[in-house]
């Protein structure tokens, strides 16, 4: 699910639209607001506020009776409420496998050739050390 | 003090509407998008998200716009913005150890598991102005490598393993993280409540002070560790879920400063350290907010806090740019009858100087 939270709202809808999706209503109507983000002292320490970010939230149930939540980072509701789908989809047994392959699966793979080429770039400006070689002997 | 003042309701209109047009600027000139200055100031957008304490490229874009560059009212713009929405909670504190690296470098060791990587960085550029990116420029293709799979371990985890740096103080069961968005601040203030304050403090403040502390005032013998920049990802325990979330990533720059060591009868020395984070590429505020929170530690440390930087109340009741322009731009408000009672004082004054000295100039120039 970490997946659909680094999608675009209008992939996974798109992504959907290939989908019979069966009657679900909104449980929570996608609304906007913030999360503290902590970091920690050193890295590994006490926890520490740094600073807020704005979140998108949502639940959606279908007509069967699984619920799904929706969380994601930005103010994009719509987005908070397909990944409610989404989640409320894969509680379905009948649902649980297309969603993984026509719409996770898919996306998955974007994100890790967007992950691969970010990689593959920063990996050209490690640094190579090599010792110059000082006088003879 | 200043009164409410009546009038100008006319005027303040026009000046708005005169803003909103200097703002615009020449309208033959294309209008600037907030992809434009997103994808193209992006550094700008990630001090203002740093400072504004709120993580939203498009918000921070629309206010870099809105206050026409002018980060510190942009800043001030994302603040109002973030008091209208309620909080959901706070995420699970981020592991920055298990970082996308996109930069990573130190100055204490040359060969550091997962390697220097440079990244996307000013460092090592000439500095100087480049006429080709005026207009039409298009870059090269990035430069490609097998990316290596091998863990970046931050480099003081490496040092810590030998006890040769002092290990991070961890939070006691049950203790909650300050927050001084929701509780005045009282002094001494905890380690929580201070990095708090240095994340969301002014860049150019805590880079004087920072630079104070290398000057002499305040010494603490600072190497950098290691910093890094990457995308880091968020979990939240949302309550009407019941277990963490994934909320996405973030990107997030972190400063680990090595500091000179201290020992006593009963414990070993070892190095000492500060620490910075900030969101975005932000390796000036990082670093500098690292130098601070280390001269912060005088007391916890035993050292005597003579200089600024050493000053907790001094550092974080100056810090926060919003407050500090607040104050110092109120001084543009109405402060008429302020004013004219210190001029009927002044007034007064100058009389009762010439009544006292009259008589003098009169003896003189009978002399």
């Amino acid at each position: 699910m970490a997946v659909l939270a680094h999608a675009e709202a209008g992939e996974i809808a798109a992504r959907l639209r290939a989908l019979a999706l069966p009657a679900h209503q909104d449980l929570r109507a996608p609304e906007n607001g913030l999360v503290m983000l902590r970091g920690r002292v050193g890295g590994d320490g006490a926890p520490f506020n740094l600073g807020e970010a704005t979140v998108s939230r949502a639940a959606v149930r279908l007509a069967s009776g699984e619920v799904g939540f929706g969380y994601t980072l930005g103010r994009d509701g719509e987005k908070a409420r397909l990944i409610a789908l989404c989640d409320a989809l894969v509680q379905s047994s009948d649902f649980s496998g297309a969603v993984e392959r026509e719409i996770i699966a898919p996306l998955r793979e974007q994100l890790m050739i967007r992950r691969k080429q970010v990689a593959a770039e920063t990996a050209a400006t490690k640094v190579d050390f090599y010792t110059m070689v000082r006088g003879e002997g | 003090m200043y009164v409410a003042v009546k009038g100008g309701e006319r005027a303040i209109e026009n000046a708005h509407r005169l803003l909103a047009s200097a703002r615009r600027g020449d309208q033959s000139v294309p209008e600037i998008s907030l992809d434009q200055i997103s994808e193209q100031l992006g550094l700008a957008v990630d001090r203002v998200m740093s400072e504004g304490s709120l993580y939203d490229r498009e918000l921070a874009a629309l206010a870099i716009k809105q206050a026409r560059g002018d980060l510190i009212e942009a800043i001030f713009l994302v603040r109002a913005f973030r008091a209208t929405l309620p909080r959901f909670g706070a995420s699970e504190p981020v592991e920055t150890g298990a970082m996308r690296v996109q930069r990573r470098v130190s100055s204490t060791f040359k060969d550091i598991p997962g390697g220097q990587i440079l990244g996307p960085t000013f460092d090592y550029t000439h500095r100087l102005l480049d006429p080709s990116l005026a207009e039409g420029f298009v870059p090269e293709a990035p430069a490609t490598a097998e990316a290596s799979t091998a863990p970046t371990p931050r480099v003081t985890d490496i040092l810590g393993r030998d006890g040769l740096i002092e290990s991070s103080p961890q939070a006691e069961e049950g203790a909650s993280v300050g927050d001084l968005t929701r509780e005045p601040l009282n002094f001494p203030a905890d380690r929580d409540l201070r990095l708090q304050n240095l994340a969301r403090g002014d860049e150019g403040f805590l880079l004087a002070m920072g630079y104070s502390t290398q000057r002499g005032y305040g010494r603490n013998h600072p190497f950098a560790g290691e910093i890094r920049f990457g995308e880091v990802e968020v979990e939240f325990s949302a309550e009407d879920v019941g277990f963490a979330v994934p909320l996405g990533s973030i990107e997030l720059t972190e400063c680990q400063m090595v500091n000179q060591f201290k020992g006593s009868a009963t414990e070993a020395p070892c190095f000492t350290r500060g620490y910075g984070l900030a969101f975005g590429q932000s390796e000036r505020k990082t670093m500098s907010m690292a130098l601070v929170d280390r001269a912060l530690r005088a007391r916890e440390l035993g050292e005597e806090a003579l200089a600024p930087a050493q000053d907790e109340e001094f550092v974080m009741s100056h810090s926060d740019n919003v407050q500090a322009t607040g104050f110092v731009e109120h001084l543009k408000l109405p402060h008429y009858v302020d004013f004219q009672s210190e001029l009927g004082l002044l007034r007064k004054l100058r009389r009762e100087f010439t009544d006292a000295n009259a008589p003098d100039a009169m003896k003189e120039a009978a002399e």
